[in-house]
């Protein structure tokens, strides 16, 4: 059963072998692998999606300032604003990913998905799917299944972590889970579903973690933002059978290669692309702690 | 380690933000570190190193090891008020930063907790993704995550003493998941840290603090996410 989970390839053969949906198979790996219960699953999924729903609201609705004065209630101005872009629900689905992510950014209380830095991205899609086709919250709880089986995947065999693959390791990987259950929930098949994921990748390959000051709040937080859409306009494209060309397993292993040979600059250390640039050198020195004592070097 | 990652993995944990590295695996350090102590602490010296050394404050890690002192869980919405809580419990607490140890993991914090009497030493790393490691304990290594059964026996130097606990573990149909002893010198006191598969009866925990060659039990069970 743990093999499942090495390749897409081998998810899809194992449920047409089975004649099961692609959730099922991650509830079957979540039993085997963990010694779960199936009620344990559907009840921390349920969890998991209520805190969502609640950061969500909580940095629509709360103070969302971080100690740094970077993150200022951004996510309630794109909500408000009365110049709509593309549509009401295009303008909502951005504030509510940018909303989620503020209240990580401002000590709230979010879901890790995949990670910590990631965490608007499946809160603001998720959320803004339910609302628009009036789905139950059993769809979505399946979505999130398929998500999960997903980042399993990537992180087998690239990264989900920002300091191993850069940015998009994390906010590409929650595109990659969010595309796929969106297109599960709007009743994509496997090859539909995992054509979003591989559209997906494609599209935030290359991108490098550089956190201004080291902190998880600029590029982090818009970059939630254009990750869900993103995730959006990938699974428009699944779902019309557009072809990513390139299989889902291959997107992968070229994010793990672009991953490896990333340099470290540009993997959360800070110290390359946004973080070093003048105003990005200005914050850092006036957040970071300076009364610090330097050890001398040791040979 | 439990290996391989589980959905929870990936859709959580849920926590406070804004990086597991510097809030849940911090938040943990000191729930073990209060658990080593035997109590909440009245004082706290809390030294963050190298990564940590210029960050704490940004990442909010130092709102963090409060809230773990305090033992608030990882996902506890407190932890954003922690100086607040700590000024209602009276805990007194010192931030000191020290950058370049470079014998030290990145993300390391070392936690020197008082309460009444009774001081301990905790050095702890963050390791990313809410893990943590307790390197060292009262200055012996310690090497545990507190995600399993953890048990710190200080005790004389003697013939068999290793034997002698397992034995009683094994009585008691304990695995021993991982096991590190280290001493301060021959005949002097040892240190014994044992990580288990399943918790322990107070019974045995009473039987092992009647042997007169073991000077402290410190039992800590696992520390749910």
């Amino acid at each position: 059963m743990a093999f499942l989970f090495n390749d897409f390839r081998g998810w899809k053969t194992y449920c047409l072998e089975k004649n099961i949906p692609l959730y099922r198979a991650v509830i079957e790996f979540e039993v085997e692998q963990r010694n779960r219960t199936e009620a344990e699953i559907w009840a921390g999924l349920l969890n998991a999606y209520t805190v969502m729903r609640e950061a969500v609201q909580t940095g629509l609705e709360e103070d969302m300032s971080s100690r740094s004065g970077m993150i200022n209630n951004g996510a309630k101005k794109v909500y408000k604003n009365p110049t709509t872009v593309l549509s009401p629900e295009f303008q909502k689905l951005i504030s509510r990913a940018l909303a989620a992510k503020e209240v990580n950014s401002c000590m709230g209380r979010v879901v890790a998905a995949p990670t910590a830095g990631a965490s608007g991205i499946l809160p603001g899609t998720m959320y803004t799917l339910q609302e628009i086709h009036q789905l139950e919250d059993q769809q979505i709880l399946e979505g999130l299944l398929v998500g999960a089986g997903i980042a399993l995947i990537i992180e087998q065999k690239a990264s989900l972590a920002g300091a191993v693959g850069g940015c998009q390791a994390e906010t590409g990987s929650a595109a990659a889970m969010a595309a796929g259950a969106i297109v599960y929930c709007l009743g994509g098949d496997i090859d539909q579903v995992f054509n979003a994921v591989a559209i997906t990748i494609q599209c935030m390959l290359g991108l490098v973690c550089d956190p201004v000051a080291g902190l998880v709040e600029v590029p982090c937080v818009v970059r939630n933002a254009s990750a869900a859409a993103i995730a959006n306009s990938s699974a428009q494209i699944a779902l019309s059978n557009v072809s990513a060309v390139i299989p889902v397993d291959e997107c992968v292993e070229a994010m793990g290669e672009i991953g490896q040979s990333m340099e470290s600059r540009y993997k959360e250390t800070a110290l390359g692309g946004l973080a070093a640039t003048p105003t990005g050198q200005a914050i850092s020195k006036k957040v970071l702690i300076q009364d610090i004592e330097i050890l001398p070097d040791h040979d | 380690m439990s290996g391989k990652s589980g959905i929870f993995d990936m859709i959580g944990p849920v926590m406070i933000g804004p990086s597991s590295s510097h809030t849940a695996g911090v938040v943990r350090l000191g729930r073990a570190a209060i658990r080593v102590l035997g109590s909440l602490p009245d004082e706290a010296v809390i030294t963050f190193y190298n990564s940590f050394a210029r960050t704490y404050e940004g990442h909010g890690s130092d709102r963090a090891i409060l809230a773990g002192l305090m033992d608030f869980k990882t996902d506890d919405k407190r932890i954003k008020e922690s100086f607040e809580h700590a000024k209602e419990k009276g805990l007194k607490y010192t931030f000191k930063s020290v950058g370049n140890a470079s014998t030290l993991h990145p993300n390391t914090i070392r936690l020197q907790l008082k309460k009444g009497d009774r001081s301990i030493e905790v050095l702890g790393e963050s390791l990313g993704g809410g893990v943590i490691n307790v390197a060292e304990v009262n200055g012996f290594t310690a090497n545990f995550s507190a995600s399993s059964h953890t048990l710190i026996i200080t005790a004389k130097d003697v013939k068999g003493a290793i034997a002698y606990v397992s034995e009683i573990l094994s009585h008691d149909d304990c695995n021993i998941a991982t096991m590190t002893v280290s001493r301060k010198g021959k005949h002097d006191v040892a240190c014994h840290v044992i990580e288990m598969d399943s918790g322990l009866r107070p019974l045995t925990l009473e039987y092992m603090r009647s042997i007169g060659w073991i000077f402290e039990i410190i039992y800590i069970p696992d520390i749910d996410l």
